[in-house]
């Protein structure tokens, strides 16, 4: 159903991303995201990068929607739809690597906090890492990668993955991010052994299972996913290859 | 027992559709569905050229169903010979299609019978081309063009879905027919509107949106009732379907078969396998041999 929330905290957590809280009484899972609205942007999809009774969203500024909730202030009224999707699917006794690239950290935080897993930060540049210290204050271990080396692991996060599954013994990959980089973690799992979850992107408009044009292959990323287990991913050809796009229209990645 | 049936020349082995609109733009997807227990998938309603639809907001759950307002997004028919190929593989494919003008909807349909659909269904929802919000639909003369029209092009059936938001739905039906078509299809969303109090505007971008869920399905039960009383050609329902005593309704009241659309949110692809469970459970429980059987019976 739909709610409306007020905001109650806002924090900024890189030169282009902030994250948005409020106190929303649904009951959500690791991995559910919501379709955000105000009047003055296009409802998007975001994930809950927290999911107890004070919620948040955690926003990139990449175009006009986002830098739209970029604008909002506390006390301002923020419209929620959801949660939506299947949600990670958290088990005991399982060792899990959590690794977040760019704003795909938000939709796997929670997840760290529940399972305190060791976990991989993946971004671009020193100024790109976020939500470091919430991540780090529930990690048994944590470490950081960037592409030009000015924190951390010089490296992309799946040739720190393959390093960090070198020394550490690990049961699942848990993992959201740029689908480039979901694609090359998932056939790092394959040659490793590993089982996996990952958190796919495509783009919604119901949000709810019905219009069908978040399609990857016949699942619907915004209700069978947009977490996908190893076995669904195998199954996939459109994975790391193609989206639709508004249209319906099948395009190749760039 | 058994859930066959037959709308016109087509024979289904199970009564329920894939609604127009859901999950019916990919070919993997109707592909899906038709594994999942759907008797035949309707396709999205697809035009002559690819089409983005209204910005989001354009959906929103209320109590009792859903509003919305896609604005018929779809890659056009050029590209859709890509999905069909996959979905025709499946099983029965209803090709849904909306035009300008009866010659476009011609056109259209032809195409999908090329493509391999069992059935074409005229979405006759969509705007007028003259405007004033008036839907195609609503226009007994309008219609009859467009069937005719459609008629002259394909040798597949052909199916009229018809709007609810007229005077006299069956009046439309009864053009429908005397045009020589094949079956009509009831009802389309009821037009309707969300505001947001909190935010003081209507929810949707499109403003006005469609009415679906279990919220039209006493107007649909009554569209299919008064259509059985008017019209000889067949009847397939549609409008709140969520489980077998909901389809049902439809059948007593006069449908060969039935569609669901917003049922697949909560239920999933999964809705029908357990209404037709349902149903052969109340075939059992009542003595009723056939689907046939129970059209229209709620008339007698
Ligand atoms: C399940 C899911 C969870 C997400 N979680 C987050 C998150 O936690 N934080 C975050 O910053 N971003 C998240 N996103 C991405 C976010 O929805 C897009 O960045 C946003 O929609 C961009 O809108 P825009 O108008 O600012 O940019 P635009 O310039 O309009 O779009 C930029 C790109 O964003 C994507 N996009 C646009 N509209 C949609 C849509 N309706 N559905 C899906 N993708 C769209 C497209 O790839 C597009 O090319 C998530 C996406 C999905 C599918
Ligand atoms: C998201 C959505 C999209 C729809 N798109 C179409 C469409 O493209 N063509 C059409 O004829 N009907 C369309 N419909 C209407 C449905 O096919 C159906 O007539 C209506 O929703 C009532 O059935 P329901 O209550 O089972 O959903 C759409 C409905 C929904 C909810
Ligand atoms: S966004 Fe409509 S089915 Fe996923």
């Amino acid at each position: 159903m739909s709610n409306y929330a007020r905001i109650t905290g806002i924090t900024v957590e890189a030169y282009d991303t902030k994250t948005i809280e409020f106190q929303w009484d649904e009951k959500a899972r690791p991995g559910q995201f919501a379709m955000a609205w105000v009047p003055g942007m296009e409802e998007i999809p975001m994930s809950l990068s927290k999911i107890g009774r004070i919620k948040s969203i955690t926003v990139k500024n990449i175009g006009e929607s986002t830098n739209r909730l970029h604008q909002l202030t506390i006390g301002d009224t923020l419209r929620l739809r959801g949660p939506y999707g299947s949600g990670y699917d958290l088990k005991k006794g399982v060792k899990y690597l959590v690794v977040g690239g760019g704003i795909g950290v938000a939709s796997v935080l929670p997840v760290i906090k529940e399972t305190g897993a060791d976990t991989i930060i993946g971004a671009r540049t020193d100024k790109d890492i976020i939500l470091y210290d919430q991540a780090h204050r529930y990690a048994s271990d944590i470490w950081i990668s960037t592409d030009d080396g000015s924190r951390g692991f010089h490296g992309n996060a799946v040739e720190l993955m393959r390093e960090k599954c070198d020394e550490n013994r690990y049961d699942c990959v848990i993992a959201c991010g740029p689908e480039a980089m979901l694609y090359h973690l998932y056939k790092a799992c394959e040659d490793l052994g590993l089982d996996c979850q990952m958190s796919l992107e495509r783009h919604m408009k119901c949000g709810a299972g019905l219009c069908g044009c978040c399609m990857i292959d016949d699942q619907r990323v915004c209700k069978d996913g947009p977490v996908f287990n190893k076995e669904q991913l195998s199954g996939m050809t459109e994975f790391g290859v193609s989206k639709r796009d508004t249209c319906g229209r099948l395009v190749k990645f760039g | 027992m058994t859930l066959e049936t037959s709308v016109g020349r087509i024979e289904l082995e199970r009564p329920g559709m894939v609604a127009s609109g859901i999950m019916g733009e990919t070919g993997p997807s109707m592909a899906r569905m038709i594994a999942s227990g759907a008797g035949a998938v309707v396709t999205k309603s697809i035009g002559a050229e690819p089409k983005a639809g209204y910005p989001n907001p354009c959906f929103t759950e209320i109590k009792s169903g859903y509003v919305n307002a896609m604005g018929l997004p779809n890659p056009g028919i050029e590209l859709f010979a890509d999905e069909m190929r996959i979905a025709v593989a499946a099983g029965p494919v209803i090709g849904s299609v909306y035009g300008a003008d009866a010659d476009e909807f011609a056109m259209l349909a032809g195409r999908m019978e090329d493509y391999g659909a069992a059935a074409v269904e005229l979405n006759l929802s969509c705007p007028h081309a003259k405007g004033y919000g008036m839907e195609l639909g609503t226009d007994p003369e309008g219609v009859k063009q467009i069937v005719v029209a459609v008629k002259g092009a394909v040798d597949i059936p052909v199916w009229a879905k018809l709007t609810p938001n007229t005077r006299s739905i069956a009046d439309i039906g009864l053009a429908v027919q005397e045009a020589g078509g094949d079956a009509v299809v009831a009802i389309n969303t009821l037009k309707a509107m969300v505001i947001s109090p909190e935010m003081r505007k209507p929810v949707l971008s499109n403003k006005f949106g469609g009415l679906s869920g279990p919220a039209v399905r006493a107007v649909g039960v009554r569209a299919v009732y008064d259509l059985y009383t008017t019209v000889d050609i067949p009847i397939v329902g549609v409008g709140g379907v969520t489980d077998a005593h909901d389809a049902l309704q439809y059948i007593m009241a006069g449908a060969a078969a039935f569609q669901v659309g917003s049922a697949v949110a909560k239920g999933g692809p999964d809705v029908f396998d357990e209404i037709n469970k349902g149903l052969e459970r109340f075939m059992m429980d009542y003595g009723y041999k056939s689907i046939s059987e129970m059209i229209g019976v709620a008339n007698e």
